[in-house]
Formats: structure tokens, sequence, C-alpha cells
């Protein structure tokens, strides 16, 4: 396998193959924890953490795991760091612990941790591994704060509520209620409505994927006209 | 065009089976504009326009021939969508409902004839889950000729400015008070007797959606697709013999939790579902057998929801379930193909 620049590794994470909108993976807490863009915001973090160092503890011993006992490895790995980051949000982001709940035991089996491990980090250096782990992370998080904001803002009118749970108090201004009076739309709230978004959010990555390839190919043959 | 052996047409296509089956909503429609006056009308109006105009859009986006909006089955789905919504809604609820139906439901999936689910029920339940109060809001009957009903400006405020309808205009329907009722632990009996009358359900003058209320135009309307050949009777019976058996059955055991076979038919929309909705060609099985069970599904699952379940009417949610299950019985229930057997081997020649 040939060794991927660290402008490829960022560039897959955040967009071309990343977790949900490339690999469309992890998609059983983007849809449960998607209600708000905070809540969002608090479980895109908490897999972040449990990615980069779950990426960085494998790549470190993959050369003396046997392939037949990897997977259990992997798990009990992932299953030691995701109890840390389980206790230390209960520890000092209770509110925050208390409306993720049950979701972030279940980032032991959130597949794209397992996949990253086993398809990048088991075949990479330390360094390449943390920066896939941190991109891929960030690449998650980003759609779940985007999800989130979307569900959120059609859902019940607001940006970001209750971030001050996450964030602490000095960006409770980042609260914002866009519309008042807003009846709320239950749909979007609900599961049908995370489909939704996500499709169109899908859809928003293939258009644009289109037009760069496109632009990239008339660039490509402007250049060739020039040489020729 | 390639015309060779002597083929028979009968005319038949998209455009006239669309007008066709407006043609048959036009006498349960105007019933529905006599009773509820003005409001009635502009959500029409708002339903079929915005129909027109996500339709359009659509079709522009995906770059196809914008002719194809007159083909008839936008402005059928907005007809449907307007016949389902409380009369007097808010006018936000006619316009997202409809261009969610019609983008969401019909050209995100390709186009006509590709969706998977009706887009005029994905609208009622999307609309009825998301919001519950405006689509429970139910207006009394004020025929347009009364003094007291809303005047056209009136009738303007009350869709535009959705200002929120007091008590003395709106009440429940006959389905949801007895739901109601049986929560409160008051028998059937006394509370299908209390607002329900077989004569003002058949008639239509009667608290509802604003084209679903007279169930013998309904029927009328179905009978006269069954008489053009655009839909046919299988759906229909299968559904209304389903749910009247599973009433019959239910109420002869105890009258006073399950009510009587005759309120469940003419109540609600189960009369618009079965010979409009669960009709629907493209989202119903294509053979018989298939149609049979896919009726008989519709109609078992509404009286589930309505008996036990908690919303007071479910056409909307059992046409939806067996939307879904609609490629799997065309699976199953297969036409035999001449020639071949069931499995499509083909059939052995005899031995002389």
């Amino acid at each position: 396998m040939t060794q991927q620049s660290y402008a490829e590794i960022w560039a897959d994470g955040l967009w071309n193959n990343n977790v949900v909108l490339g690999q469309m993976l992890a998609l059983c807490p983007l849809m449960a924890v998607t209600t708000t863009a905070s809540n969002g915001l608090g479980m895109g973090i908490a897999t972040l953490a449990v990615m980069l160092v779950s990426n960085m503890l494998v790549s470190m011993i993959r050369g003396i795991i046997t392939p037949q006992v990897r997977i259990p490895v992997f798990i009990l790995l992932i299953a030691a760091m995701v109890t840390l980051v389980d206790m230390f949000l209960n520890a000092w982001m209770h509110e925050l612990y208390q409306v993720l709940g049950l979701f972030i035991p279940l980032i032991v089996t959130n597949c794209a941790i397992l996949g990253r491990v086993e398809s990048f980090a088991s075949k990479n250096n330390v360094g390449p591994s943390m920066i896939d782990g941190l991109a891929m992370g960030i690449g998650f998080t980003w759609v779940l704060v985007l999800l989130g904001g979307m569900r959120e803002l059609f859902g019940s009118g607001t940006l970001f509520a209750d971030a001050s749970l996450l964030l602490g108090n000095s960006f409770a201004f980042i609260e914002m209620t866009i519309f008042p009076d807003y009846g709320g739309t239950l749909l979007l709230i609900l599961p049908p409505g995370g489909f939704i978004c996500l499709g169109l959010i899908l859809a928003g990555k293939r258009v644009t994927d289109r037009k760069l390839e496109a632009r990239r190919n008339a660039i490509q043959g402007s250049l060739q006209e020039e040489s020729a | 065009m390639m015309i060779s052996s002597p083929h028979a047409h009968d005319r038949s296509s998209v455009e006239r089976t669309m007008y066709l089956v407006c043609f048959a909503l036009l006498p349960a429609t105007l019933l529905g504009f006599y009773l509820f006056g003005w409001p009635a009308i502009n959500l029409w109006v708002l339903c079929i326009a915005s129909a027109m105009a996500g339709e359009l859009l659509c079709l522009s986006l995906a770059g196809k021939r914008l002719s194809a909006a007159l083909d008839g089955s936008a402005i059928l789905t907005g007809w449907i969508i307007a016949m389902t919504l409380p009369p007097w809604g808010p006018w936000w609820l006619a316009v997202t409902g409809t261009l969610f139906a019609i983008v969401i439901g019909k050209h995100l999936y390709g186009g006509l004839g590709q969706n998977l689910f009706n887009p005029a029920m994905l609208t009622r339940v999307g609309l009825l889950i998301s919001f519950p109060l405006e689509m429970t809001t139910w207006a009394n009957v004020n025929p347009i000729t009364n003094a007291t009903a809303p005047g056209f400006i009136e009738g303007l405020e009350i869709t535009f400015v959705a200002a929120p309808l007091s008590d003395a205009l709106t009440g429940a329907t006959a389905l949801g008070h007895v739901k109601t009722a049986l929560t409160a632990s008051i028998p059937s009996t006394v509370s299908v007797a209390e607002i329900f009358s077989v004569n003002d359900a058949l008639t239509g003058f009667t608290r509802g959606s604003l084209g679903e209320t007279s169930a013998l135009l309904m029927l009328a309307g179905g009978i006269f697709l069954i008489w053009k050949r655009i839909i046919q009777w299988y759906i229909p019976v299968a559904l209304i013999v389903t749910v009247a058996a599973m009433a019959t059955l239910f109420n002869s055991i105890d009258a006073e939790r399950y009510a009587p076979a005759v309120y469940h038919l003419l109540s609600g929309a189960l009369m618009f579902g079965a010979f409009f909705i669960a009709t629907d060609p493209v989202t119903s099985p294509s053979n018989v057998k298939g149609q049979l069970i896919y009726g008989m599904g519709i109609g078992l699952v509404t009286f589930t929801i309505r008996t036990w379940g908690s919303f007071p009417e479910a056409i909307g949610f059992a046409v939806l379930f067996m939307n879904a299950l609609t490629p799997i019985i065309d699976r199953y229930f297969r036409p035999r193909i001449y020639g071949y057997d069931y499995k499509g081997a083909p059939l052995k020649v005899a031995k002389e």
C-alpha cells in the first residue's frame, strides 16, 4: 500500500472519504443524536477523541498483533477509550452526559472507529494514523453539526440550544432562537427528518463534486491547449 | 410511429386518467366548498398552485420538458392533498405540504411513476406528525350561503393571518370524539350515538377534512372511475370488506368497546382512501391477487390503528405501510407469463 501524503489524509477525512458522506458509516448515532447542533457537536467531539487515541494506540502496537486476534484487541482498546470518555463526560459535563446518555457507550460499536483502525491505523505509522483519526473525527463532527443544525433550525427554530452545557457559560451567546414563536416541525426532529436532511446533504456533496470535477477538466483542457 | 399489427388503442393516456379522476373528485370538492366556505376554496387554490409550482421547479431542475407539468398528475396530487386538509387550515399547511409531496414524495424518487409511496399520503402523515394541532382543528359546518359564514375577505383572513380558531367555530370529528370518549371510559355505544348519524356521514354534513366528509359522493366518484375503467374494484372492495368484517366481529364481541361497522365505513377518510388513494396505480400491486392482499392489508392496518392505536384516523398510515410492502407483494404474486410456469421456466412440450 502506498503511503498517503498528509494533505491527502486531510482531504479524505474532511471531504472525499468522509465517514458519513463518503463511507456512509456511523448512521445510527448520526440519526439518534442530531436533533440539535449542540448534541451533534458533543457526540462528534467524543467520537473524535476516541478515534484519535485508538488510531494512535493501534498503530503503535500493530507489529505485535497477529491477524487472527486483531479484531478483539482493537475492540478492547476502543472500549477502554470509550469508558474513559464516558467517565470524563459524566464527571465534568454531567448535563451533556445526560442528553447523550446511552449513545456514549455505543461509540464502542461505532463501525467508523473500527473501520479506521482496521483499514488505516493497522497499516500505517503513528504520525499518519493520528492525523487520520483527527481528520476523520473532524469530518464526522462537522457533518453531525451541520445535520443537527438543519434539523434544529427547521424542527424547533433554534440553533445551538444548550450549547453552554457543552462549552461552558462563556459560550452561551451562540445559543440562538432564529424563529421566535415557532411551533416546531416534529417530522424533522423524528428519524425520518434525519434521513431526509442527510439525503439532501449527500445530494449537495455529489453536486459539488461534479462541479469541481468539471472545473478541473476545464482547467486541464485549457492547459493542454496552451501547451499545444 | 411504427404501427404494424392491428393494435387496438382505447386512447387512454396519463392526461385522460388524471383528469377523469379530478372529474370524479369534483362533486365532493364542490360540497366541501359549500359546507366550509371561502377558507376551503383558498386552500384548494393554494394546493393546486403550489403543486404546479413545485412540478415546474423540479422539471426544470431535472432538465425535463416543462410541458410535462400539464399531464395532470401534479394537479391531482395537489387536489387530493386539499381534500385531506382541515378546511380552515392556515396557508402554510397547504403550501409546505404540497411542495413536500411533489418535491420529496415524487420528484426525488424520479418523477411520475417512480415513487414508492403515495405522495399525497406522505404529506398527510408528515403534516399530521409535524403539526398535530393545526391538522386536527376541525371547523364546524357552516354552509357558504349562511349569513354567519365567513365572506371572501374573512376567508382570506382565516387562511392567511392564521389566527387560532375559537372553540365556538370548531369541534371534534366523529372518529376523534369516540376515541377521546373511550379514554374517559364512556362506552362507544353512547359516544357514537352522540356524534355519529348515518345520514350526515352519507351526505357529508359533518366536521372533517375538506373533501372527505360525504361517503355517498366518494362512493359515486369511485363507481364512476370503475365504470370508466380507470380503477378496478379489487382494492376498494377488499379494503371495505376487511374493515366491515373486523368491525362487525369485534362489535359483536364487545359493543361497548368497539364501534359498529357502519360507523367505521362512513367515518373519516375510509371511502376516499378506498377509491381514490389506495387505487393509485403507481404505488399498488399490479395484479389481481396482489391487489386483493394489498386492499385487505390496508383495511387491517386501518382498523388496528383506529381501534388500538393512538391516532383516531389511520388511512394515511395504512396506505404508506402497504406501499412499502408493494414490491414484495408484486414479487410473490407474479402473473404467469404465457408459455412459462409461475417460476419463469418454459413449459415442457408434451410428448407425442
